[in-house]
């Protein structure tokens, strides 16, 4: 009984010290034949290496907080559950979201007449004027709004009589906001609805559709995709902005210029606190908007 | 009563001209037939007169009112038209809710759009089909599909955009017969494109020819093409024969026309001088011997020259001054023992030679 049991184990060691050796030795030599066997484009390997040095920039700056930050996390707590922060942030995405309702109901019949205009001089002005921000400076396009719609400005002198007030104030961090975001909008837009064929909507039309019907049944839910992209874009574009929005709406702060304010004050332990909490809440809001699009515009039917 | 008179139709897109000059009257309960060439502007034409697109210039009136004055009531307007496309469009919907499209701009009733969705559908054979999505149908169940949506919304003037350019000929049967059917049956007056020619015939009372951006000629389609106005009509319609010639005499309601040095008689008064003879393949008859109780006009002897099959015809091409096609079933080919270089003869009646002005080359 002894014995067998002896035999039995020293069977099992035995198994266990000579098979898997040679066995793995086999599956290593297996899968090196392989990677020499396989043919390497130098072109791509090169191009691999090149991009890895923007990817690793991101990675490197994002990993280099996160170790920081980590390492004092009641620090970071305080900071991110103060009342301050907290109201920032939420002001910046509401101020963001005005923004981009605005720029959806104004900036989509602009996008609408500019994808059905024929090619002309006076539409290319008009893409050219769309399209300023784009070019600008921010710190030029805040100076821009703020001699706008300052108290003393053309568009700012009658509307601080009927009371809205922009200099530091939360409809100027809007307009501001709406200024720069608005190519990214209006572009955006445009693009889907160049993409609807215009016979879809005459087939609308032919079945008794007025020009607005055919629009609003045919054209736009075809382009929702687009509006929808187009308006995170613009969002993304809005809660970013600083040097814009200062320029007429130092108070109340937004998360940019608290953080800018923090880091010129207190230092850098609390701003990049701030900003840590900053980069967790935007990853998960964009995170959550772009699973949403998995679901809108799926049925997309462009004949 | 006419229910479309255009006089005077210009379209352009920027330097682009597309229509200039049409002039059209479609009377109630007709079907015409607007046959071209691709580009001639017969989708355009159908797009001013449905009211999709204004003409820059030009006097339309449908259902005797000036639409030109009366912007306002395009709308009213087109709800009394229907218009179906040559691709079949369809919404990424159900098959009911592509043919509710039309009621529902109408603002009818659920019960309403009920019944004669179902009705329409009933019409077109598609009723099983009813909740599926239009998308996964057919390219010949969506036109059908297209079809209904346009007729559920019962139109008093039907247009059809080469309707059946895309389809197999079964589907083509089917929309040809119903389109025929709701013309003999509802009296709806149907204008079609087309550049079958074969379709036209088919379906039309009259024939409208297209060409380069203008309406070249109309008329009953014996007319249109048996007696072509000019060589780029008879070029279209498919005339083999155009023979430049001269005219000699004219006696007894016959033409004497020389062409290549052979005299071939014409019931066509001479339009002028320099004509150009044009003679569909199909009027040239060919014998072995010649014929003795022959009553065509036009007896001589040719030699064949050349014959190239055209299923399930033979194009016979045979020299007797002038060089003359003709139009041979292949079995008649095989039973005259038809090859080049034999000699035949053929007979022609001057009803079948049609004259035409010659113009400058």
């Amino acid at each position: 009984m002894h014995n067998q049991y002896n035999t039995i184990t020293k069977m099992k060691t035995e198994t266990l010290s000579t098979e898997p050796l040679p066995a793995g030795e086999e599956a290593n030599v297996t899968r090196w034949n392989e990677y020499r066997g396989r043919y390497l484009d130098w072109c791509i390997v090169g191009f691999c290496i090149m991009g890895a040095a923007i990817v690793g920039i991101t990675v490197l700056a994002i990993a280099n907080i996160t170790m920081t930050e980590l390492a004092d996390p009641a620090h970071l707590l305080k900071v991110a559950a103060s009342s301050e922060v907290i109201g920032s942030i939420l002001l910046t995405f509401g101020a963001g979201a005005s923004a981009v309702i605005l720029l959806i109901l104004f900036g989509t019949p602009l996008a609408y007449v500019l994808a059905r205009a024929r090619p002309s001089r006076l539409k290319g002005a008009v893409e050219s004027i769309v399209d300023i921000p784009l070019i600008l400076p921010h710190t030029v396009a805040g100076l821009l709004v703020y001699l706008l719609f300052m108290r003393r400005g053309w568009l700012g002198a009658p509307l601080s009589e009927i009371g809205l007030a922009f200099e530091d104030a939360l409809p100027g961090t809007i307009i501001a906001m709406l200024f720069v975001a608005s190519p990214f909008y209006v572009n955006s837009m445009r693009e889907g609805f160049e993409k609807v064929p215009v016979h879809l909507e005459n087939v609308a039309r032919t079945l008794g559709a007025g020009t607005f019907t055919a629009f609003w049944t045919v054209t736009l839910p075809l382009s929702l995709r687009h509006m929808y992209s187009g308006a995170i874009l613009a969002w993304g574009r809005a809660i970013g902005e600083f040097a814009g929005v200062i320029m007429i709406a130092y108070y109340p702060f937004i998360i940019s210029t608290l953080i800018y304010y923090s880091f010129t004050t207190d230092g850098i332990h609390t701003s990049r606190s701030i900003a840590f909490t900053v980069i967790l809440v935007s990853f998960g809001v964009f995170y959550l908007l772009r699973r949403m699009t998995r679901y809108l515009g799926r049925y997309d039917d462009r004949v | 009563m006419a229910i479309i008179e255009a006089h005077g139709i210009r379209k352009s897109y920027g330097s682009l001209l597309a229509l200039h000059d049409v002039d059209l009257a479609v009377e109630e309960g007709e079907i015409l037939a607007l046959i071209g060439p691709s580009g001639s502007g017969k989708s355009t034409l159908l797009r001013v007169l449905d009211l999709i697109e204004p003409a820059n210039e030009g006097e339309l009136s449908i259902f005797g009112i000036d639409v030109v004055a009366e912007r306002g009531r395009w709308l009213d307007l087109r709800r009394r038209m229907g218009m179906l496309f040559q691709r079949p469009i369809v919404f990424n919907a159900s098959v009911y809710d592509n043919v509710a499209m039309g009621l529902r701009y109408r603002r009818a009733s659920g019960d309403e759009i009920d019944r004669r969705v179902n009705e329409a559908l009933e019409a077109v054979g598609l009723s099983r089909y009813t909740r599926s999505r239009a998308t996964d149908l057919s390219g010949g169940e969506q036109q059908r599909v297209a079809l209904s949506r346009v007729l559920v919304t019962d139109p008093e003037v039907l247009f059809l955009d080469e309707p059946t350019a895309n389809l197999d000929p079964t589907s083509t049967a089917t929309i040809e017969e119903i389109v025929m059917r709701l013309n003999r049956e509802a009296g709806m007056t149907v204008l079609i494109s087309t550049h079958d020619l074969a379709q036209g015939q088919r379906l039309a009372h009259r024939v409208g020819v297209m060409i380069e951006g203008t309406i070249a000629q109309t008329g009953p389609s014996s007319d249109v093409f048996r007696a072509p106005k000019d060589r780029r009509i008879a070029r279209f319609v498919g005339v083999q024969n155009i023979i430049p010639g001269r005219v000699v005499s004219r006696t007894e309601g016959l033409t004497t026309v020389e062409a290549g040095g052979r005299q071939i008689l014409s019931a066509t008064p001479p339009p002028a001088d320099k004509v150009e003879i044009v003679i569909r393949g199909e009027d040239v008859s060919l014998h072995r011997r010649e014929p003795m109780h022959e009553e065509a006009e036009n007896l001589f002897p040719a030699m064949l020259t050349r014959i190239e099959p055209a299923a399930p015809f033979v194009n016979v091409t045979v020299h007797c001054g002038c060089d003359l096609v003709a139009l041979v079933t292949a079995r008649r080919a095989d039973a005259l023992g038809l090859r080049e270089g034999v000699g035949v003869w053929i007979s022609l009646q001057a009803k079948a030679v049609h004259l035409i002005p010659l113009t400058g080359h």
